[in-house]
């Protein structure tokens, strides 16, 4: 039962780091790029650490939640890593996709 | 809003409690030995770095800000599905932008839960906020602050803003008292 359950979390973790890879080969512009890795890929991990928990809590016999300290620390440093990505996109005036609404929302610095 | 805790050897309660529960959770006990450690060395770290860093609001709803988690995760998993699928639909269907949402919080550390909320969630990037303080006169503190969001399917900008404020930001200025 319990390697079912070890099995599904894997699976649905990896897909969704397999589709957050997809849109950063498949979108048009950088900005849009950004989206899957700091989305797709941090419920992916999620998912992969507690299926680790899982196992080794069956595996040992005792509870073991460690691996949620991982998910909160790429919970914590995901969205950095995205901000100063996009913030120097921004520096270093990449061109957006044609058609991207607001770009005069953009300040000079 | 308050800058200061109420007493002078706790300067960040919540930092302690954080730190106590990371301490527990990096050993995988609950011995009394590692409770103790934990314990001291909970109150020591935010003693010994308190000088150096500069005072931000502290969390006065503890109640409220557990709650405010629980739906930011809860948002987490409905962000990463509805962008699987964008990602696998059709690229030219996607209708990128930049929105500015105008923000009512006036402190670095509310502003950075808010804008690190918000590249979290449903197919929403934060960029920049402006005013950029290099860009300001020295010494002079900007009255309205913008955050600059990256969209990935922009549909109607005054709802997503309201929606941002509404869900994000009412509940921190609430945590915050600011």
């Amino acid at each position: 039962m319990t390697e079912w359950l070890i099995s599904a979390l894997l699976i649905a973790g990896g897909l969704f780091i397999l589709i957050g890879s997809i849109g950063l080969v498949k979108m048009p512009d950088f900005f849009m790029r950004l989206h899957g890795p700091t989305k797709a890929t941090t419920l992916g991990m999620a998912l992969l650490l507690i299926a680790a928990n899982v196992f080794f809590s069956v595996e040992n016999g005792v509870i073991n939640i460690k691996e949620i300290l991982i998910s909160i620390f790429l919970l914590i440093t995901a969205p950095i890593t995205g901000y100063m990505l996009i913030k120097s996109a921004i520096h270093h005036e990449l061109k957006a996709k044609d058609g991207t609404k607001g770009m005069d929302n953009i300040e000079d610095d | 809003m308050r800058l200061h805790a109420r007493y002078k050897w706790l300067p960040t309660p919540f930092r302690s409690v954080l730190l106590f529960i990371v301490w527990l959770l990096l050993n995988n006990s609950v011995s009394a030995g590692h409770l103790i450690l934990g314990a001291v060395l909970a109150i020591a770290i935010p003693l010994v770095i308190a000088p150096f860093r500069t005072a931000q609001p502290l969390i006065l709803r503890p109640g409220l800000a557990t709650k405010q988690v629980f739906i930011v995760l809860w948002d987490i998993i409905t962000a990463n599905v509805e962008v699987a699928f964008k990602i696998l639909a059709p690229t030219k269907r996607l209708r990128p932008g930049f929105i500015k949402v105008p923000l009512d919080l006036q402190h670095e550390l509310p502003i950075t839960i808010l804008a690190s909320t918000v590249s979290l969630t449903p197919g929403t990037v934060s960029a920049e906020v402006y005013p950029i303080p290099e860009s300001l006169p020295k010494g002079e503190v900007p009255t309205q602050r913008f955050l600059l969001i990256h969209v990935l399917d922009l549909d109607d900008e005054q709802a997503l803003i309201d929606t941002i404020k509404r869900r994000y930001e009412a509940p921190l200025k609430e945590i915050f008292q600011c």
